[in-house]
């Protein structure tokens, strides 16, 4: 079933058209990855759906429901979660007092303190080391670490779908594997749907089930990801596979 | 029955409809950035392929013709560098240059895969014999059908066309259980098996897949019983992607259009004008997976119907009727396109020869013949018969190499056919339709 439709959405930075009529859709327990040059629009994209930056005109349903006019937090209510690019996690904090600020709508909601414990728990499952480091600041972290925050924090609000941004930002190759590994059991064991926006675009096609191609603003290729890996106009921009040369006869 | 792609081909029609917007915009974003055929016309129209928010805004652009991939010849709307392309096929190229189709190493599989959805529809499995009887090389027939089949792991036989009686020897020895060639050659086996006293039915023939030229019902039932299989029709073209654009299933009530991967209009081919749904006009098909060419809005001049409502198999799929001709006029001879504007040309060069001639075409013994009776001046008319033969020799031979077909050349008395108000009626075809 599809559980994310979006249609012909355009978002502005001031004059600047960020996305020209981008159309998406995510279906259930779905690894999407979007790929594309700085500046193709997939942050953006991911803050459109978010409502961080709200889109000016175009449709996003979620699960049937119209959601593009709707507040960012009442977008994560509905389970959508954001982990931002370069994690943004709350450093003077605690990281357990990190992860419980992502549950902050659950609190609210008065979910009940035992409910609230058992996701705790599962993210510790899911990060052993962030349980071994529950009671250190956030700040004090190492790279790979604070990621896994990032991803830990967005989970407590028990997302239906999750949108991470560049989670192998900086980080060494290891801690990359050990990155997209969670992410694959995310859908896998938890069900949950991923939106991936990657630099790592090789990383990310072998991860995902299905892929769109960025260029300034627009999609120009929607494919599986496999079919991404072998496509070679992606392999040459996005792979680092050759030089970029567009045509030659 | 199977469903060779479910996920796709019964896919709900609104998911169906948002793939498809996703794909087109993709497809036009991609084909504006990297073909300078399209990206000139859409410029000379003002047209912004970004702007494109729903099928509607697909109307607002211009129509590729076979013309277009004429005067690209050969790689101009190719939408990547040669280097990715792994395959290259034309089409018949009867008339002047040949239209000339890449494929990248994604556009193999996808075609292996959408002909493994109409060999599937079909009731072909791994556990069929498929016998490939049309000509491998240039043409897309054999190759799409034998990777379709490869696909979904049946045993293929790559016959390729004629030497009839091999096919028989082979039909009879391998067990084939599926035939794949052109409906007339169906029948052209069923001759030779009843000329070698050979009873279709003892071999272990069971279903056929005819596609390549069009053909009638009649000619459905004809094959089905004498070949005492199940006969299913299948389209495409190469300008799009070969075989694989359009299946039967066993309901045979139309052949499914892999509308995920190909949007189809139907048009006024007078007025270019899209028609409501059920009309019957000429095919347009724009490509919405496809790397190496895509093509936009292409004329396919086959006149067709669609229907939309719900098939009995389960597919979600449009179907479009058995094509009813073209809309230009184009005759399929023996599988080959013959113009008659090409014959024309032939014959202005014969000296003797005048411009008023007629084509007569015919199937006898289900084979297509082409007569062309052609007014000559009165000094051969009344020549020698010695003479006379030469003369109508030259001109078949001239023809055979401008057609690839072969032919029968009359002679007919200065002003002895008819003449038309107007438009001349340069064609009698008398094959049932």
């Amino acid at each position: 079933m599809e559980m994310l439709k979006v249609k012909n959405i355009n978002t502005y930075y001031g004059q600047v058209h960020a996305l020209k009529n981008v159309s998406l859709h995510l279906r259930q327990r779905e690894i999407v990855t979007l790929i594309g040059a700085n500046g193709a629009g997939k942050t953006t994209i991911l803050n459109s759906l978010s409502a961080v930056t709200p889109v000016r005109n175009g449709d996003i349903l979620f699960e049937g429901e119209p959601i593009h006019a709707l507040a960012p937090e009442r977008i994560v209510e509905l389970g959508i979660s954001q982990v931002p690019e370069g994690r943004q996690v709350f450093k003077p904090l605690t990281v357990e007092d990190n992860l419980e600020l992502g549950a902050y709508l659950r609190y609210r909601r008065r979910e009940g303190r035992a409910k609230i414990r058992a996701s705790l728990d599962e993210i510790y499952q899911l990060f052993p080391r962030l349980r071994e480091r529950r009671r250190q600041l956030a700040g004090t972290l190492s790279g790979g670490e604070q990621q896994m925050l990032a991803i830990g924090r967005a989970l407590m609000a028990r997302p239906k779908l999750l949108l991470l941004d560049e989670p192998s930002m900086g980080l060494a190759p290891l801690v990359v594997q050990e990155i997209f590994a969670v992410i694959a059991a995310l859908t896998r064991d938890m069900g949950t749907t991923v939106l991936l926006v990657e630099q790592n675009a090789k990383a990310a096609l072998k991860l995902a089930d299905r892929g769109y191609v960025l260029e300034t603003g627009k999609v120009i290729l929607e494919e599986s990801a496999a079919e991404l890996l072998e496509n070679r106009e992606v392999q040459r921009a996005y792979l680092g596979k050759e030089k970029k040369e567009i045509w030659e006869r | 029955m199977d469903i060779w792609d479910s996920i796709h081909e019964c896919m709900p029609r609104e998911e169906l409809e948002q793939l498809q917007l996703e794909r087109l915009q993709a497809t036009l974003n991609r084909a504006y950035k990297n073909v300078t055929c399209y990206r000139r016309k859409f410029d000379e129209l003002g047209i912004i392929p970004e702007d494109v928010q729903s099928f509607d805004d697909l109307r607002r652009f211009p129509f590729t013709t076979k013309e277009d991939l004429r005067l690209n010849y050969p790689y101009g709307m190719f939408a990547v560098p040669l280097r990715e392309v792994v395959r290259i096929h034309s089409s018949s190229g009867t008339t002047g240059k040949p239209t000339v189709v890449g494929y990248t190493r994604n556009d193999i599989k996808t075609w292996s895969h959408l002909v493994a959805r109409l060999l599937t529809a079909a009731g072909v499995t791994c556990d069929d014999v498929v016998q490939i009887t049309f000509g491998y090389g240039l043409f897309t027939g054999a190759f799409g059908l034998h990777y379709g089949a490869e696909q979904i792991g049946a045993s293929v036989i790559p016959m390729g066309g004629g030497n009839t009686e091999k096919q028989i020897m082979i039909m009879q020895g391998y067990r084939t259980t599926a035939l794949v060639g052109t409906p007339s050659y169906a029948l052209t086996l069923a001759d030779r098996m009843e000329k070698l006293g050979i009873d279709p039915k003892s071999l272990s023939l069971r279903v056929g897949l005819f596609g390549g030229e069009p053909w009638s019902n009649e000619m459905r039932r004809e094959i089905e019983q004498r070949l005492g299989i199940i006969a299913t029709d299948n389209y495409g073209l190469s300008e799009v992607m070969g075989p694989g654009v359009a299946g039967e299933c066993l309901e045979r009530c139309g052949m499914h259009i892999f509308e995920d991967h190909f949007i189809a209009e139907i048009i006024d081919p007078d007025s270019g004008e899209v028609l409501p749904p059920g009309s019957i006009g000429e095919l347009v098909l724009t490509t919405l997976t496809k790397e190496a060419v895509p093509v936009i809005r292409f004329r396919t001049r086959d006149i067709t119907r669609l229907h939309y409502d719900r098939c009995a198999c389960g597919r979600t799929l449009a179907r479009m009727e058995k094509t009813r001709g073209r809309s230009d006029d184009m005759l399929i001879i023996k599988g080959v396109n013959v113009f008659p504007m090409q014959i024309e040309e032939v014959l202005f060069q014969v000296e003797g020869c005048e411009p008023h001639y007629q084509l007569v075409v015919d199937r006898i013994d289900n084979v297509d013949t082409l007569e062309v009776q052609v007014e000559v001046s009165e000094t051969i008319f009344f020549d020698e018969m010695k003479k006379q033969r030469a003369f109508i020799n030259l001109v078949e031979k001239r023809l055979v190499s401008a057609l690839n077909v072969g032919c029968k050349v009359k002679l007919v008395e200065s002003a002895k056919i008819p003449r038309h108000e107007g438009k001349a009626q340069r064609v009698i075809d008398r094959r049932k339709r």
